[in-house]
């Protein structure tokens, strides 16, 4: 469970997170909300990237606001990017193990946990092929699999789906789905694909311009009107 | 049948079980072939005037493989190194003057002073990338230059500087005893920078290799994944200075007489540029380096052609490079002779099918 409290964060004169306070649950949550509503920004306060003005974030009972950016990985926080970040330089099997050994995860076996976060994600390529060579689909794959690796307390994705066709979307909504199950973390997913958040998550937050506007479980929170308006715009003209 | 069965679940049990590759063996075979020819044919088949050029050679390839270590693996480009070479030089020099200690212990402790020092010329690093960086340590790199300028290199006079003005006869910096002679302390020089390129290659294909190259790509991923950039800057910094400190130490005994205009400040963009040219992101790279800085020198003298036109040449390369091959040399060269062998082959077979035809 983690427990977001007044989370505030300015940049100069404009409020990215104007006081958002929400529970997430265990399981998979969803976090949507129009571009520019905040969803990267409270990612990047999670992971320590950013500073906030204001506001508590205590995770499974520790205040993660306090630790150090890099701690937050070796405490069990893991996350992906918009824009995917899978290391070029190294092989697939390197990629995954980067997160594993820095995470020092006491008395596990480094080659056994990589092998089992690749097959988990269903990389089909061999481990060892040098990521410059592979396709987006595995590239957001090997991201999703360090994020998995070891035993992760909490992970969050960041539009995971951006810029896949619609059967590799269902893949990686299959993948998403398991991560709970098969790690025991919980999993926050941010993404624009009303579908894939719809398919993943058993409850949903909205941001608007910073402040959290509804939450709850997904198909009542996609229903309301408010979220609608959010996405949509107000309809009164005069 | 039963055997095979077996094997075929075993390996179905462990599909990314990993073999050794073909690859991997025959590069190990190339390695050592190369390194026993230059270790014991070399010095045979060259003039003395080559193998003093060659030493330099083993020498820079070090230096190069530092600087490789920090553009290549990590993305911080240094304009520092040869003035970390002259604090291994000094140190060392300053050692060999003032005691009997064997030659290993002196290179070894030349390489821990100056990383510690290296290090310390790093620290800005944490805070600086790209152009700043590049410059604030080119300025570090003037400042101790002056300071080299002022204090001098040791000649074995007292003191904590061990230099002495006034002395007519200087002695020369000592060599170790089993390589006195200049083609024993070459090949003295090849094996302790192979141990070098051991210890490099040792980081980079391990943990803090898979550090760096995340670093490199993205520091918001590497935090991501819980690296210590921090650590692995600074880490990255001292194997770089413990290995240009060791080079400088080698560098002592291979000249015998130093002297602080043998390290000018501009040296260093010098350097970078070979090291570009040569590729800094293989270990090869620092070899091609190494021959580009010190051998192509010696070569023009040799031909009786000012050695100033290689800053030209130098220019010109790293443009080929940054343009057509940003791995460098190193890749590009084995690369296109593959393409040209393969090009040949192709020629021949085509050959070889329009006379079978005429038949």
């Amino acid at each position: 469970m983690i427990e977001i409290d007044n989370l505030t964060v300015r940049y100069g004169g404009v409020t990215s997170l104007d006081g958002m306070s929400v529970v997430f649950e265990a399981g998979t949550c969803g976090l949507i909300g129009p571009n520019g509503a905040g969803k990267t920004t409270f990612f990047n306060v999670l992971s320590g990237f950013v500073r906030p003005a204001e506001g508590k974030v205590i995770a499974f009972g520790t205040d993660l606001l306090s630790m150090a950016h890099f701690r937050r990985a070796r405490w069990g926080l893991r996350r992906t990017f918009q824009t995917e970040q899978a290391i070029d330089e190294l092989s697939v099997f390197d990629n995954i193990a980067l997160a594993h050994e820095h995470a020092k995860l006491g008395g596990t076996s480094r080659r056994q946990d990589v092998l089992a976060a690749i097959s988990f994600v269903g990389i089909g390529v061999d481990p060892d092929s040098p990521v410059s060579t592979l396709g987006v689909r595995d590239r957001r794959l090997i991201e999703v699999a360090r994020a998995v690796v070891g035993r992760p307390k909490l992970v969050l994705l960041d539009e995971p789906a951006a810029g896949l066709p619609d059967e590799e979307t269902e893949h990686l909504g299959a993948v998403i789905r398991g991560i709970p199950e098969h790690t025991g973390a919980l999993t926050i997913l941010v993404d624009h694909d009303m579908s894939l958040v719809s398919a993943c998550c058993d409850t949903t937050a909205v941001l608007d311009f910073g402040k959290l506007i509804a939450a709850g479980p997904t198909a009542e929170v996609l229903r309301d009107e408010r979220v609608a308006r959010a996405y949509l715009g107000t309809a009164d003209i005069q | 049948m039963a055997d095979t069965a077996g094997v075929a679940t075993t390996v179905e049990r462990h599909p990314a079980l990993r073999r050794p590759r073909n690859g991997t063996l025959v590069r190990a075979c190339v390695v050592a072939a190369l390194f026993l020819f230059t270790l014991f044919a070399l010095p045979q088949l060259l003039s003395l005037y080559f193998v003093d050029a060659m030493t330099q050679v083993a020498v820079y390839s070090m230096v190069a493989l530092g600087l490789g270590v920090l553009v290549g693996r990590v993305g911080m480009v240094s304009l520092g190194q040869v003035a970390v070479l002259a604090i291994g030089a000094w140190v060392a020099a300053r050692i060999l003057f003032a005691t009997t200690l064997p030659y290993p212990v002196v290179l070894l402790a030349a390489g821990a002073i100056t990383m510690v020092l290296g290090t310390l010329i790093g620290l800005p690093a944490l805070r600086m990338r790209g152009l700043y960086l590049a410059l604030i340590t080119l300025m570090l790199a003037g400042a101790i230059t002056v300071g080299l300028t002022t204090v001098n290199f040791p000649n074995g006079g007292h003191g904590f500087l061990g230099y002495n003005g006034s002395s007519v006869h200087i002695p020369p910096i000592r060599r170790p005893s089993i390589a006195s002679s200049d083609p024993a302390y070459f090949r003295y020089c090849v094996v302790v920078a192979a141990l070098m390129f051991v210890l490099a290659y040792a980081h980079i294909a391990t943990r803090p290799g898979r550090a760096w190259a995340a670093i490199r790509q993205s520091e918001s991923a590497a935090l991501a994944a819980g690296i210590n950039i921090t650590l692995y800057k600074l880490w990255a910094f001292a194997l770089a200075s413990f290995i240009t400190g060791v080079a400088g130490g080698a560098l002592a005994g291979a000249v015998r007489y130093l002297y602080s205009i043998g390290f000018p400040t501009q040296d260093s963009i010098t350097l970078l540029a070979v090291v570009l040219m040569g590729g800094a992101y293989s270990l090869w790279g620092a070899i091609v380096a190494a021959l580009l800085l010190q051998l192509l020198p010696a070569l023009l003298n040799n031909w009786g052609v000012s050695a100033d036109w290689l800053t030209i040449l130098f220019g010109i390369g790293v443009l080929q490079v940054l343009t057509t091959a940003p791995r460098g040399l190193a890749d590009q060269v084995p690369r296109d002779l593959a393409r040209l062998g393969r090009l040949i082959r192709e020629q021949l077979r085509r050959a070889a099918a329009a006379r079978g035809g005429a038949q």
